[in-house]
């Protein structure tokens, strides 16, 4: 056991990790170099997987992207560098500012999910026979597949024999052609993604309201709170890292508000509902495209959209972190 | 013993015969768009009939769904080549050529008199100067209309633009649509841009648009634009129609909501299935509208080539031969409902493919599709603007200056 006094095992280290009296003169020396370091390398271990998953398959492709955006490429053909053209293009292009409106208009109007699930979510947090059920029933819009939404959504908008222009109808009103009509087809596309995304606000604040400090509330109550008051200074202080959560997610569904502008309306009528992750798809990879350059062009400038946000939520995360919470 | 060695040597130089073939000749990999059940059997038909005269090739076939195939082509035809793989005529399949992914196929052409035989499309399948794959079969476009509606409105079939204009306005009258379309996916705005166009500045004029060779600012491009304007100003098309698939317009023809349909031949099926009797649906072909221009068609052909990075060359060339043979196209044709390319194939027995096979074969130029001709960038754009005229045909002149814009971009 001499060579435990070369290994300078550092202080909390547990005494089993430093050799046995059987091993060998060689493996020795390896077994103390790693108990030296082990402390050191042990995280770097661990972390090695994701490191390396993250490496390459998130910070490589966005290197790769910004790479062939300044490309002219068709996916098959040559490669041809033409440095920053494609992004002068993108700014003389009606289309591109079209997806850019629409997509600002998606982080608006998707934001309304967070308040609305608030809401759902306090009506629920009540102890009544079956609440579990009712809770599952207005949880399951999450469950169905954004497709299935979009699908049900074109049938609830559908000229002629759908449910929205029968109840316009109904209501003495003409029916509207929701998705063929470039002054309202967004906002019902968005209308259809809220559906499910207000489910998914709903599951978070139900989850953080099980966390409510009952204490607090019962002082609150004792100095006479109530009502919006109470919800507005005491509630919702406490919902906080639910509301953290819901907006990361409500945003970052907006950004990728893909499935539900292909199925639904393809982008259309004439390129009025398309969004960039839409407009990129449609550059780069649909039938009528592969000019992957412009697409990776599309693709930078939505991801210098969403850096924006994560660079917001990551700065907001490690002050949270340093304070304790 | 002596029999028996002989027999043994013979079956053994036989076996390795056979099996020296199958080397040679080994499998035959054919990727197809077809899933549809017609077309599905007209392949089988074929493979069948090619492996019976060609028994030592083993075909082996790979269906894919249509709209895949057209991303999945571009691996496969990379990566993973078969020996022959479906594709459409024009500038659709420029992309591999110029990438070199297609064989040039001109001796399977030079070899089997497929220069005469097939001449109808042989502009289209030349690039550089080279065929690049074989036409089995195409399909006319035209206006089906309801022969009941027609008779009881008292409608004569329309031969002139003015005729289909008053024809319209009474069917409107009466509380019908005249045309049904949907143009939810684009493309069928632009058959009636390739119908309005062709028939009001002609072939020549389409062509060199769809080639980039003419701006859209063109007055020319304006006046096709105005003429196709009284037709949308007037409403005479159904409210919506950019909500639609274009299966989902057919209900009101079958319904008598609507009137007439501009499509492509394959819609009869769908008509039919639909609940149209053979005798309710009419033909006709799109009227003349500049006097004195000659009547070119929309005739989209599906062809088949083979990949440069193929692995059995010799038997995809045979394949292709035939294919193209004059027989074969007029069997597969018959099973697939459209017509055969082959000028030696025998004339369709059904009426409406008749009449089509007559208008073809008397047309003054075949055009393939706007989506075909014109390049794919151009092409999207283009029947965006389309789409747009038919919502809101008082933007014509804003549309006309974006697609300029798009148009100086694509064709550099």
């Amino acid at each position: 056991m001499s060579e435990q006094a070369l290994a300078p095992v550092s202080s909390g280290n547990s005494p089993k990790f430093s050799g046995g009296p059987t091993t060998s003169g060689a493996s020795k020396t390896r077994s103390s170099k790693w108990i030296a370091n082990q402390r050191k390398l042990a995280p770097w271990l661990f972390l090695a997987p994701g490191v390396v998953m993250f490496l390459v398959y998130v910070i490589a492709p966005i290197g790769q992207s910004l790479w062939i955006s300044l490309y002219e490429w068709d996916g098959i053909g040559v490669k041809t560098f033409i440095s920053i053209a494609n992004y002068i293009e993108l700014i003389d292009d009606e289309a591109f500012y079209t997806a850019l409106y629409n997509n600002v208009l998606w982080l608006v109007l998707y934001m309304l999910a967070v308040p609305a699930g608030l809401l759902i979510a306090i009506f629920l947090n009540q102890t009544v026979t079956g609440i579990r059920i009712y809770k599952s029933l207005f949880f399951f819009p999450f469950v169905i597949s954004q497709i299935v939404v979009g699908l049900i959504f074109s049938w609830f908008y559908a000229p002629n024999f759908g449910l929205f222009t029968k109840l316009l109808e109904f209501m003495g009103m003409e029916g509207i052609a929701i998705l063929a009509d470039e002054r309202f087809v967004t906002y019902g596309i968005i209308v259809a993604g809220l559906w499910p995304q207000i489910a998914y606000c709903m599951i978070l604040y139900l989850t953080g309201l099980n966390n409510v400090s009952p204490d607090q509330i019962e002082a609150a109550r004792l100095d006479g709170a109530k009502g919006w008051k109470m919800l507005w200074y005491v509630i919702i202080p406490q919902l906080r890292p639910a509301t953290f959560i819901a907006v990361v997610v409500t945003i970052i569904g907006a950004l990728r508000s893909f499935d539900l502008v292909s199925i639904m309306t393809s982008g259309g009528p004439y390129g009025s509902s398309r969004v960039l992750s839409y407009y990129m798809y449609e550059q780069a990879l649909s039938e009528y495209g592969f000019r992957m350059g412009y697409g990776a062009a599309i693709a930078v400038v939505l991801f210098a959209i969403m850096m924006v946000f994560i660079t917001l939520f990551i700065v907001r995360m490690l002050k949270d972190e340093r304070e304790g919470y | 013993m002596f029999n028996f060695s002989k027999v043994a040597a013979g079956s053994f130089a036989a076996a390795f015969m056979i099996s020296s073939s199958a080397y040679a000749a080994g499998d035959l990999i054919i990727n197809l768009d077809q899933t549809d059940p017609a077309p599905k059997k007209a392949f089988e038909d074929i493979v069948a009939g090619f492996s019976k005269e060609n028994p030592d090739v083993n075909v082996i076939v790979n269906t894919m769904h249509k709209e895949g195939y057209k991303t999945s082509i571009r691996n496969f035809l990379t990566a993973d080549a078969p020996d022959l793989a479906t594709w459409y005529a024009g500038n659709r399949m420029a992309p591999f050529v110029n990438a070199g992914l297609f064989e040039d196929v001109s001796d399977v052409w030079e070899e089997n008199g497929l220069n005469e035989q097939l001449k109808s499309a042989a502009a289209s399948m030349t690039i550089d100067g080279k065929k690049w794959g074989v036409p089995y079969t195409y399909y006319q476009w035209g206006i089906y209309y309801r022969k009941d509606i027609f008779e009881e409105k008292g409608i004569a079939v329309p031969t002139s633009w003015d005729e289909l204009v008053a024809a319209s306005a009474k069917l409107k009258a009466a509380g019908i649509d005249p045309f049904t379309i949907g143009t939810k996916a684009l493309w069928p705005t632009g058959g009636w841009f390739d119908y309005m166009n062709l028939r009001v500045n002609g072939y020549e004029f389409h062509m060199d648009l769809t080639a980039g060779k003419v701006p859209y600012t063109d007055p020319r491009v304006k006046a096709t634009f105005d003429k196709w304007a009284e037709l949308v100003k007037p409403g005479y098309y159904n409210a919506n129609h950019a909500a639609l698939d274009w299966q989902e317009a057919v209900p009101a023809l079958v319904q008598g909501k609507a009137a007439m349909y501009l499509m492509g031949n394959f819609a009869v099926d769908v008509f039919k299935n639909g609940g149209l009797k053979e005798e309710q649906i009419g033909f006709m072909q799109f009227p003349e509208i500049t006097p004195g221009i000659p009547m070119a068609e929309d005739a989209p052909t599906d062809t088949i080539h083979i990949p440069a990075n193929a692995k059995n060359k010799e038997d995809a060339k045979k394949f292709l031969a035939y294919m193209a043979r004059a027989d074969v196209q007029t069997a597969t044709n018959v099973t697939l409902g459209q017509l055969p390319v082959n000028s030696g194939a025998e004339r369709p027995e059904e009426r409406i493919l008749q009449q089509g096979f007559d208008m073809l074969s008397n047309a003054y130029a075949l055009a393939q599709f706007y989506d075909r001709d014109a390049p794919a960038a151009m092409a999207k754009a283009g029947m965006e603007g389309f789409q747009e005229f038919m919502v809101k045909p008082e933007r014509a002149d804003a549309i006309l200056d974006r697609l300029e814009k798009i148009r100086t971009r694509v064709y550099k």
